[in-house]
């Protein structure tokens, strides 16, 4: 059963203690694991406690507690989430999907979250190195993770079950180049859906400033310096030429105007111009 | 039990260490983890002897390998020496700081180290630990987790109840004592000792009397002619 820290400080551990010898006899790392499994962590007064009651020194104790990677001295968190960086899944980009853990759930591998829901660790391999990039989620193991799919893991983890879906082929992310310049409109250095961000100028209503747009074709998130309210027209520009990013045709859903930027795989995206308006063209 | 240790037969009594032999015989073998009063460790690997012969040799600790009967050791084979070379070098890589390792290093003529020095100050020997475990009786003190993360230290990195301060770990730790603060002293290696064992005839102008009376065998009178011309 899970405590809350709280609970945890004010418990004796004499009980506990006397528990698990009484069930494993002398034996340390099955004694150890009860404690664990228990508390969620071994503290530091039930260690003590047991080196006194098994006749053995705190050191022998905290040395091989310490050996085993599986025991934590500090409280971990309801849920653990394990990412594999192993030789397959690392070469799979794990190392991406542990960047989005620790970007999503704001702490580094190794740490719980402040409200104890998360503790995010690495593994070295977990042994299913064909289903990889893998993640354990409280003992699930959730094979060819996406980094996309990261925060529905971690949603899902919180509802009860992470479940990886399938992922939806038609998103995917795409790269846009100015009409006018042929420069790059694309900003590795800002992620949006966990991937570089469209970056344009705008201005609508005398207001002038930045737009991060995804580069997931089908997701309509968006950064804004402003907030734009919804049915406002806006006007798109190139960052680097000024040109203002118009399109030929109107929007065929409220026809409003269209904003034009290249494909660099080929062909024209044209999205509509309309603050809460979904209307867009693919061209390949 | 009848053994042959560099060719020498000797009969030693069952339940000696091959280290234990050749001390006996007098053979040196250099050891660091090792100490007499203390369980061993085989930790360090600096007292690698050979055993066996042809085809089924093999290097074992001696520190460690008890006698057997009809063995054949040889604690000084060109195979073994390169190893405690190259283990010595390994370990001044760690810690270039500790006195007893750059003594070592004279000794045996290492006179390179081809790794990146970490300048650490822990060669994991385990002296300390058997120390505090074995004749102090306190054992407070012992390896706190694993792998590259290894370290010697107190449970929780707390001052321990069981300490009594008696010492014991800093008098028997060889990466403790530091060595001398010579000119050398930020090189991995100092050899300072090595170059005072060189032969004195280097200063003499006039080599025509070798102070060991080998003339031209160690080859420095030949070294600094060479220079001079």
């Amino acid at each position: 059963m899970y405590l809350s820290k709280g609970q945890i400080e004010h418990e004796s551990y004499d009980s506990i203690v006397d528990e698990c010898i009484e069930k494993h006899g002398e034996f340390l790392i099955a004694i150890l694991q009860d404690i664990q499994k228990r508390y969620n962590y071994i503290p530091e007064d039930a260690m003590r406690k047991l080196a006194k009651k098994l006749g053995i020194t705190l050191r022998d104790v905290y040395g091989v507690a310490s050996f085993y990677k599986a025991f934590s001295f500090t409280p971990k968190g309801k849920h653990v989430v394990t990412t594999c960086t192993g030789t397959a899944c690392h070469v799979r980009g794990s190392s991406k999907i542990v960047d989005a853990f620790s970007n999503e759930l704001g702490i580094k591998p190794g740490e719980t979250t402040k409200d104890l829901m998360f503790t995010h660790e690495t593994a070295a391999c977990l042994g299913c190195c064909a289903i990889g990039p893998v993640v354990v989620v409280d003992g699930d193991y959730l094979p060819k993770v996406k980094t996309t799919a990261i925060r529905k893991i971690i949603d899902g983890t919180k509802r009860g079950a992470a479940i990886l879906e399938e992922e939806d082929q038609r998103i995917f992310p795409i790269q846009v180049v100015c009409p006018q310049c042929n420069h790059s409109l694309m900003k590795p250095e800002h992620l949006v859906d966990n991937y570089p961000c469209i970056h344009v100028t705008i201005s609508f209503k005398r207001k002038h400033g930045w737009l991060r747009l995804s580069s997931l074709y089908g997701s309509f998130n968006i950064e804004s310096e402003h907030d734009i309210p919804v049915d406002t027209e806006v006007n798109f520009f190139c960052p680097h030429c000024h040109a203002e990013l118009v399109g030929s045709s109107t929007c065929p859903e409220c026809s409003a105007p269209m904003i034009l930027m290249l494909v660099t795989n080929g062909g024209n995206i044209q999205i509509c111009s309309r603050r809460g308006c979904k209307g867009h063209i693919l061209d390949i | 039990m009848n053994i042959k240790i560099d060719g020498i037969r000797v009969d030693i009594p069952e339940g000696f260490t091959l280290l234990e032999a050749a001390k006996f015989l007098g053979i040196e073998i250099p050891t660091l983890c090792w100490h007499e009063g203390l369980s061993a460790w085989g930790g360090c690997r600096l007292c690698v002897v050979e055993i066996g012969e042809g085809e089924r040799k093999k290097m074992v600790t001696s520190c460690t390998y008890p006698v057997e009967e009809g063995i054949v050791v040889h604690t000084a084979s060109e195979k073994v020496v390169k190893s405690r070379k190259m283990i010595l070098e390994l370990l001044i890589a760690q810690c270039p700081t500790s006195r007893t390792l750059q003594d070592l290093a004279s000794k045996m003529g290492v006179i390179q180290v081809r790794f990146d020095p970490k300048w650490e100050n822990c060669i994991y020997c385990g002296l300390c630990v058997r120390i505090c475990n074995e004749q102090m009786m306190a054992r407070a003190i012992g390896f706190v987790n694993r792998g590259n993360k290894l370290e010697i230290s107190t449970p929780f990195d707390k001052n321990s109840e069981d300490c009594r301060k008696c010492g014991g770990c800093i008098y028997i730790c060889p990466a403790c004592t530091l060595r001398c603060q010579g000119i050398n002293q930020d090189n991995v290696l100092c050899n300072a000792c090595y170059n005072s064992l060189q032969p004195t005839c280097i200063s003499n102008e006039d080599n025509y009397n070798c102070w060991m009376g080998l003339k031209n065998e160690c080859g420095t009178c030949s070294k600094e002619e060479s220079k001079n011309i």
